[in-house]
């Protein structure tokens, strides 16, 4: 292609990038550099019907002087990144030279609300990955082994899940779990154990929404590999059968190799979205037990009193631990495009 | 759908009621929490005619009121708030003085109606809320006591109920691990004699005597609640007490008031609904609760016209004549003038008369109401001391203080 021609040709593209992918980037990371100017406090005397009381409040006029002078606010540089509400670089070095070995170590770095996020969000997107991947590959060569007339009607139900919004999907299962919900009854019938209850114990609520994550993104994985199977070649199908392979040899020496740039497709994608886990922490109330990153940044700005800052802090940190997650994926692929060239 | 029912029969009694009628030239925009006082009021400045007027009155209306004040101009020309929420709009400086409106179109308000802030009135008040004991009376005649007066008390009561096998667990609270919780620890920990705040400063006082006893009293009601209590706020606290599993609880009076008017509520329950006052406890003689207005404010970065159109139609909501409808009248307690107490406000002003705090309006409250959502659940999770909680919360506050310029 002449180079005029792709100019021209991925304009709109270059722009739409520029619009929606760099520009929200450049905006958080300056954001995450400046936090809002000192507040100028007076004490002035407050009436209401409870009475008159004198209460402290920001000087409006000496802040708006303030902002006019520094439209950015402070310049902070690194220092909302280091605080405890993010990388917590001081009470981290604190615990490690404090704790009795690893284990009090770890039970002090989890009790930092980064870190606990962190190690959910990290233990969610890896266990959900694997297991949805799986998933989606039972359902699909199940469903292509079916008789044409029934596949129609299953596909829609094995999509189902992924066709439900997050969130009302998370709140069906959390209405389902409750202890007077039909699954947390049953459970409780199975143990003999009046009190149990999955909402209240953390591994429980864990679990939950490990099981959420696989049953709604299955069937991403089981579209995807779906599609891939109607493309596996009929002639080495029918050449390994005359050859005496059984059907898990089949799949397992010609349909898995066949499909294996599918399943890293999937997996990087999955990776991208499990990593940014949010809906059924809110759908199912769980932030006394789990919180991931999004949860974070959605609850700095949730607050009575807006943390614009920190949020964006979050999202700088949430956008480099995709790309670290990404990158052996990513360094792969420029080999082998190294290697074509 | 009640919400909806009662918004509407509501809006029906007054359009019925509406002797003066409501003319404006703007637009008019409210956002607001939702609860039956606050969809009267929205309906009430819906009945103006001459211009759009549209309302968001949604759960999460602290989420959406400050963006939607801030650009200029505003989407919303008013928000509902009450002495908490209105800090984070004066903060910002997103809300205009009201001292000529009033002035011109005033007139039916109350001096105690106006909420001053240095001098200057930023708010009208429409209702006084406050968090008091709702309790069923069938079951405390059948063990026996009188409605307990303190914390010590309903823990007594709550253990023989469940002693005698009446109710697993009769305590109810509003203890989702967010804003509820924390709201629940301001209340106890205020009980405690506890202040917030180290006097005139910034400086976090939480964790002390007071808030130590405070997590361990919340810990020992948690005992007594459905075990699933850290996902409940106040609409699945009463979703528990309407379907008869909760005996005793903590409930805000703007909720109280219409709780068990509600379809398919247990007769037993309609019948044994009862409210009293607020609770002290530790021998304290503060009750363990917050005093609470809720009011409306005007946007500043709007027009005059919208200002002063949203003035008339918001006062218009607030008129003394909707208090005709009974309905409307047991729905809050009413600032207006002419308000006569029902029995649904026996709770609220019970609260007012034991010398209950109001709610502090500092500006770095909110942040200190954050910390406390986010660090107290590990504590009654029984994964950490009281101390290490209250610890955790003074450092989540001091980082935030820190980066919003207070410390």
């Amino acid at each position: 292609m002449k180079h005029r021609t792709f100019f021209w040709f991925f304009l709109p593209t270059g722009l739409a990038m520029l619009v929606f992918i760099a520009a929200p980037l450049v905006s958080i990371v300056t954001q995450s550099f400046f936090a809002p100017h000192e507040a100028v406090l007076i004490e002035v005397e407050n009436c209401g019907p409870f009475g008159c009381k004198k209460e402290t409040t920001i000087d409006q006029e000496a802040t708006a002087a303030l902002r006019e002078a520094e439209p950015m606010g402070r310049f902070v540089g690194f220092d909302v990144y280091l605080d405890r509400g993010h990388l917590a670089v001081t009470e981290v070095g604190e615990a490690w030279r404090n704790a009795d070995g690893l284990g009090e170590f770890f039970g002090t770095l989890f009790n930092l609300p980064f870190y606990r996020a962190l190690s959910f969000t990290l233990t969610y997107t890896f266990v959900c990955t694997p297991l949805l991947i799986a998933l989606g590959f039972a359902i699909a060569i199940s469903v292509n082994a079916l008789h044409r007339k029934l596949k129609g009607v299953v596909i829609f139900f094995s999509l189902l899940p992924m066709i439900v919004t997050p969130l009302v999907g998370s709140l069906i299962l959390f209405w389902m779990i409750d202890s007077r919900g039909v699954i947390g009854n049953f459970l409780q019938y199975l143990t003999n154990d009046p009190d149990l209850s999955l909402k209240a114990s953390s591994p429980l609520m864990w679990t939950s929404l490990i099981v959420y994550g696989i049953w709604s993104s299955a069937p991403f994985a089981f579209v995807v590999f779906y599609a891939g199977l109607q493309t596996v070649p009929k002639d080495t199908l029918e050449a390994a059968q005359i050859d005496g392979a059984t059907r898990w040899q089949q799949i397992r020496y010609v349909t898995i190799p066949h499909l294996m740039p599918l399943v890293t497709f999937v997996a990087l994608i999955q990776l991208m979205d499990n990593f940014r886990v949010f809906e059924p922490i809110v759908g199912f109330s769980a932030s006394a037990h789990a919180t991931s990153l999004s949860w974070i940044i959605f609850n700095d700005l949730g607050g009575e009193t807006q943390q614009l800052s920190a949020a964006a802090t979050t999202s700088v940190l949430t956008v480099v631990g995709v790309a670290i997650l990404l990158s052996p994926v990513l360094v792969r692929t420029w080999r082998e495009f190294k290697g074509r060239t | 759908m009640f919400m909806k029912k009662l918004a509407l029969a509501g809006g029906l009694s007054l359009m019925a009621s509406t002797a003066m009628a409501c003319e404006i030239s703007a637009r008019v925009n409210i956002v607001g929490n939702e609860f039956p006082a606050i969809q009267t009021v929205g309906a009430g400045a819906q009945e103006c005619s001459g211009a759009e007027v549209s309302t968001n009155l949604t759960a999460d209306h602290q989420k959406i009121n400050l963006p939607g004040m801030q650009g200029d101009p505003a989407e919303y020309t008013s928000a509902i708030i009450a002495n908490s929420s209105i800090v984070a709009l004066m903060n910002e400086d997103v809300i205009r003085p009201l001292d000529d409106l009033v002035a011109k179109h005033g007139q039916g308000l109350k001096k105690n109606q106006l909420i001053t802030i240095n001098g200057k009135v930023m708010a009208v008040a429409f209702m006084a809320n406050a968090q008091h004991l709702v309790y069923r009376k069938d079951i405390l005649d059948q063990i026996g006591v009188e409605p307990p007066k303190t914390y010590e008390d309903m823990l007594a009561a709550a253990k023989m109920i469940r002693d005698q096998g009446i109710l697993p667990n009769p305590v109810g609270g509003a203890y989702a691990a967010n804003w509820n919780i924390a709201q629940e620890f301001n209340n106890m920990f205020i009980g405690y004699g506890g202040e917030h705040f180290k006097a005139g400063t910034a400086q976090p006082n939480v964790n002390s005597e007071a808030g130590v006893k405070a997590l361990e009293m919340m810990k020992a009601l948690s005992e007594y609640m459905n075990p699933d209590y850290l996902t409940h706020d106040s609409n699945a606290t009463n979703a528990e007490f309407r379907a008869g599993n909760v005996a005793l609880m903590n409930m805000w009076g703007s909720r109280a008031a219409t709780l068990v008017t509600v379809d398919g509520v247990p007769q037993e329950v309609v019948d044994g609904f009862a409210i009293a006052g607020p609770m002290t406890v530790g021998g304290g003689s503060v009750p363990a609760t917050t005093l609470w207005w809720d009011g409306w404010t005007v946007a500043k970065n709007i027009s005059d016209e919208e200002a002063e159109a949203t003035f008339v139609a918001m006062t218009h909501a607030i008129r003394p004549a909707i208090l005709e409808s009974d309905e409307i009248a047991t729905q809050a307690v009413w600032l207006i003038d002419g308000y006569e107490p029902t029995p649904a406000a026996e709770g609220v002003f019970a609260a007012a008369q034991a010398g209950s705090v109001p709610y502090p309006m500092l500006p770095y409250m909110g942040l200190m109401h954050t910390a406390l959502s986010n660090e107290l659940a590990d504590f009654m999770q029984g994964k950490e001391s009281a101390e290490q909680a209250l610890k955790d919360v003074e450092a989540a506050y001091t980082a935030a203080a820190k980066e919003k310029g207070f410390l």
